[in-house]
């Protein structure tokens, strides 16, 4: 005979001996001795960080054609939006303006942030003198001047300056020949991390500026398999584990509607705040509170308090 | 004045007065409490104590000390390891107690408590991973911002910021998964180990 109780009173059936503290203490020497063990096997990486200076060393013409699209307007942060600029009104659902509804708190102009104030800072007066050209310019004459510059790059991939034989392309070619000269010695990155305060912890502007580039940043991501497309969500850099907790997050970028879709961050942002909703609410679901009675794998769970009363 | 109009009493009762000190530190168990699964729960503390242990040691000397000292390496590698085995024992300890409907009895807050420290743990660990100083952590927090942003949570957790993200990670994230812990801790002792499935004579039709 089977003792039926009721689940939320207090249980004054038969009880067996246990030590809270004892069971603690033995939890914690196990766990450290086995991370400790772990780390002693296997460490942890630790791929240096990259910076404007390694990207304009090692890629320069990818660097000269990213800062060409800044100044054209072609990058992503200049298309961006919410929350650097105005650019754009980002991802929605539905009729919900998400990405747009706080407002722009964080603002970045990619052609002046990233290009234009930093040559102004230069301590090279030629460099000084194209950048004063160009706020002089109207955005019309500005987006000319970039665009046929980036069109001419474009067609020689390989090159980090070209000639203004028919006189189109302004004081780009000047501008961007001078930050690469700025990046390239490491300039850059103080100029674009101390550009608010002497003492930065907050690395939006270089940030945003490398992953506007399509030859160094994402490459380097894509060696290290952290693509979106190679479950990079849950990767690490090397063959150690990563964030495998976000296997399902991570699972929707590879699978359609989401893998083509250029929302996919709002949808899967989406589906997965309703399925974490979901989850804290399977008590009460009808079907899914019902599963573990119908598949006994409590049988397994308590196999040996059943096996005693048998 | 009443008990009931005092705040201090009304705590008192709904916190103190809900528990014996058995409860919350018992020296026995109901039979049915034998089974590897319940080990995963203490596991998940176990290896939480750990994070915390490891990562004091991190914050005492700095976000960049890991990069350039052995000790600080493995004092991280402490820390990787231990929220791997961290996130192991949780999703086990979860699935357990799905299978043993441990919502039953009125514990849906026990249950609704545990998901919301999953929760808060997966957000805390990200700002672990967006604070390591390196590569992974500069490509991680280029990603995750299209995320945030794309939900309009960016305009105020910015994964860019590291100094935001450390603050985050050292201070106000582990704040909440410690309460929330706490809270789910003392609820499982207020409640007691929810008893086997066979023996619950609240499920109406039976349980098969």
């Amino acid at each position: 005979m089977v003792m039926k109780v009721d689940p939320s009173k207090k249980w004054t059936g038969p009880v067996r001996p246990y030590d809270i503290i004892k069971e603690g203490v033995i939890a914690v020497v196990v766990v450290g001795l086995l991370a400790g063990g772990l780390s002693l096997f296997f460490s942890s990486p630790d791929e240096k960080a990259v910076t404007l200076k390694s990207w304009s060393n090692t890629n320069a013409p990818d660097f000269v054609q990213t800062a060409t699209g800044e100044l054209a307007g072609t990058t992503t942060s200049a298309g961006y939006g919410a929350p650097y600029n105005h650019a754009a009104k980002g991802p929605t659902l539905g009729p919900l303006k998400l990405q747009d509804w706080a407002g722009v708190r964080i603002p970045v102009d990619p052609a002046n942030s990233f290009v234009v104030e930093p040559l102004l800072m230069m301590n090279d007066s030629t460099a000084s003198a194209a950048a004063q050209t160009w706020k002089a310019a109207s955005a019309d004459q500005q987006g000319k001047w970039a665009t046929s510059y980036a069109d001419a790059l474009g067609k020689k991939p390989d090159a980090t300056s070209l000639p203004d034989s028919k006189n189109e392309f302004g004081p780009v070619p000047t501008m961007v020949s001078s930050l690469l000269v700025m990046a390239q010695s490491g300039a850059l990155d103080g100029a674009l991390t101390t550009s608010d305060t002497p003492l930065p912890t907050d690395f939006t502007k270089p940030l945003l500026f490398l992953a506007d580039s399509e030859g160094y940043f994402g490459d380097l991501a894509a060696k290290q398999h952290l693509g979106g497309d190679q479950w990079g969500v849950m990767n690490e850099t090397g063959s150690w584990p990563g964030q495998s907790w976000l296997w399902l997050f991570s699972l929707w970028y590879q699978v359609e509607p989401f893998k083509s879709s250029g929302n996919a961050d709002t949808l899967v942002m989406t589906l997965m705040g309703f399925l974490t909703l979901c989850l804290a609410l399977f008590p009460i679901f009808p079907f899914i509170r019902k599963l573990p009675y119908r598949i006994p794998i409590h049988r397994l769970i308590w196999k040996k308090w059943y096996a005693r009363k048998l | 004045m009443s008990t009931s109009s005092n705040w201090t009493a009304r705590l008192r009762k709904s916190t103190l007065e809900t528990m014996e000190p058995e409860d919350l530190l018992p020296d026995n168990q109901p039979a049915y409490v034998v089974s590897w699964i319940y080990v995963f729960g203490v596991l998940t503390i176990a290896s939480l104590l750990m994070l915390i242990a490891t990562g004091l040691i991190l914050t005492l000397e700095g976000p960049s000390w890991w990069h350039g000292s052995s000790v600080g390496h493995f004092i991280n590698s402490m820390h990787l390891w231990s929220v791997e085995l961290f996130f192991v024992f949780m999703v086990v300890h979860l699935w357990g107690k799905f299978w043993m409907a441990a919502w039953r009895g009125k514990r849906t807050a026990t249950w609704v408590t545990g998901v919301i420290a999953f929760m808060a743990s997966i957000l805390t660990a990200l700002t672990g991973y967006l604070i390591q100083t390196n590569f992974d952590s500069q490509w991680i927090a280029t990603e995750a911002k299209d995320g945030f942003n794309a939900m309009g949570i960016g305009a105020f957790f910015n994964t860019l910021n590291t100094g935001q993200a450390i603050l985050l990670h050292v201070a106000l994230l582990p704040l909440a998964v410690g309460i929330i812990v706490v809270w789910h801790i003392l609820l499982v002792r207020r409640k007691g180990v929810v008893p086997p499935i066979d023996n619950d004579a609240t499920i109406e039709g039976g349980a098969f």
